[in-house]
């Protein structure tokens, strides 16, 4: 692997190759000395153009955890607000010798840009690009998955007869996009549930099945898996449903639906929350909730991508 | 060119029993004794001795058989086609005060070894740290040496040692082939080779 732009383009094998490598990644994590020396010696710049508080402090750990050196890069307060662009910015990342950039930027196809540009050498990883993907969010949360269903015994295993519902702002959302791609990859079916003016245009190519009735995905489709998106106010510029109480009382996980879930289904939700908007407050803190778990699990998962990306010296 | 079988099954076995006498030999006794095996077929051949182990002396624990991985812990990960790694999986004792003896196929390079003393010191603080191969094929880069060997093995650099393990590989020889006999019959991934002086101390790991 040279770069992960998006989760379209990774194949069955090198999703289940970079969830097993996480899983030893994860296993770092409960001893007692939480560092490996794998990345000695190389930079990692983390260059966020848009806010970011647990990707990017995923980001730091994991490349902290495999002994990497650390540049953090936020758009605010840099050159950029004096208007240097992504090239120049580039260019200076390559100047001081990073080995890896990891972009998150609200233009769609900007680590795509980076990465095929020739202005920076670097092995690029998208941490989240516009409304287009963020490929290790969908990553971390295929092996919360795997882990909830498999446990110990989730090595080399794919989500083959997973169901899984993403309900929210499909329109806006980079997360579900990824998961969409690579979840179905991985051998489950998905199903979007949102209200029709927050389906993008051209959905119809996706593998997935889109529903407008929350409670009938729920009690038709049993779902193993329901995942909540979050709304995200700062990229509508349009009324997109009435007021957040109808959204909630529509489309919100509250306390009634995740009653009616099946036994062992699990309620993910990628952060930040709107409590009491997409997710009740009970919902997030019960037992089936994993939100915790994914942000644990997203340090592990980071991990393994980066070594992928910059322990080695070539193609396997 | 073909490959010639150093080592049978029958060989195998008897050197893996020897080396398990001689274990509790000179740890007189098989307290605090903890059994390390690095993957792939390292981790077999501790699983083996683990088993012998606890035939010879009853008193042994249930829980000393673990696996040791140290790929992210190599010097040539920038020189060679990335590796997957592998689950580390120690006792539930730990390593600390313990003898641990750490199993591997060939010890060549003594790159792996090296490797695994530093993955060990971040697992713990064993009182000793002892080393178990089934191959000594000699050309150490390292001042490193087994105390257990199953077989010395003086070979010539350009030569490839082929370790075939039964529950990893369904057969079950080590074997010595030239090195201008570049694909033998089973498969290259695993050999003991000539590629780059850091090459492959071993090379068992996917």
């Amino acid at each position: 692997m040279r770069h992960l732009l998006s989760t379209r383009d990774l194949s069955r094998d090198d999703a289940v190759r970079i969830l097993d490598i996480a899983e030893d990644m994860a296993d770092v994590a409960t001893r007692e000395v939480k560092k490996l020396p794998t990345l000695r010696g190389r930079t990692v710049v983390n260059l966020f153009f848009e806010d970011s508080t647990r990707t990017r402090i995923s980001f730091e750990a994991a490349a902290k955890r495999l002994s990497a050196d650390v540049i953090n890069f936020s758009a605010k307060g840099s050159s950029v607000s004096k208007g240097e662009s992504l090239k120049d910015t580039a260019q200076t990342l390559e100047a001081m010798g990073a080995d890896g950039v990891v972009v998150r930027h609200p233009s769609s196809g900007a680590p795509q840009t980076l990465a095929q540009s020739g202005w920076i050498d670097a092995g690029i990883v998208n941490a989240g690009d516009g409304t287009h993907e963020h490929p290790t969010q969908a990553l971390l949360d295929a092996f919360t998955i795997r882990r909830r269903l498999h446990g110990t015994a989730a090595r080399g295993r794919d989500l083959d007869g997973v169901s899984v519902v993403i309900v929210g702002d499909i329109l806006h959302s980079r997360v579900a996009r990824s998961n969409v791609w690579l979840l179905t990859t991985l051998g489950a079916s998905v199903t979007l549930v949102a209200p029709p003016t927050l389906f993008p245009v051209g959905m119809g190519t996706w593998p997935a099945d889109v529903r407008y009735d929350l409670d009938a995905a729920i009690d038709e489709g049993r779902p193993d898996v329901v995942m909540m998106l979050r709304i995200q106010a700062e990229r509508m510029r349009a009324a997109f449903f009435p007021n957040s109480r109808e959204y909630a009382r529509v489309w919100g996980l509250d306390d009634a639906r995740t009653a009616r879930l099946a036994p062992g289904s699990i309620v993910m939700h990628p952060g930040p929350m709107n409590r009491g908007l997409e997710i009740s407050a009970a919902a997030a803190d019960s037992s089936r909730s994993t939100v915790r778990e994914q942000v644990a699990n997203g340090v592990s998962v980071r991990m393994a991508v980066l070594y992928l990306l910059l322990a080695g010296g070539g193609e396997v | 060119m073909s490959a010639r079988t150093v080592l049978h099954q029958a060989d195998i076995a008897r050197a893996l029993t020897r080396i398990s006498h001689e274990i509790l030999e000179s740890n007189r006794g098989s307290a605090s004794l903890v059994v390390l095996g690095i993957p792939t077929r390292g981790a077999t051949l501790a699983r083996r001795i683990g088993g012998i182990l606890a035939g010879i002396d009853p008193e042994l624990g249930a829980d000393t058989v673990g696996t040791l991985d140290v790929t992210m812990y190599r010097d040539d990960l920038a020189r060679n086609p990335l590796r997957a790694s592998s689950p580390t999986q120690l006792p539930a004792g730990g390593i600390d005060g313990k003898t641990v003896v750490l199993v591997d196929d060939v010890l060549y390079s003594g790159r792996t070894i090296r490797a695994a003393l530093d993955a060990l010191s971040d697992l713990g603080r064993p009182r000793a740290v002892r080393l178990a191969v089934l191959v000594d094929r000699g050309h150490r880069e390292l001042p490193i040496r087994a105390d257990f060997v199953g077989k010395n093995l003086p070979t010539s650099s350009e030569e490839r040692i082929y370790v075939r393990l039964d529950e990893v590989d369904g057969e079950e020889f080590v074997s010595v082939a030239s090195g201008d006999d570049a694909q033998p019959t089973h498969g290259a991934h695993s050999t003991h080779g000539t590629h780059g002086a850091a090459g492959a101390g071993s090379g068992a790991r996917p």
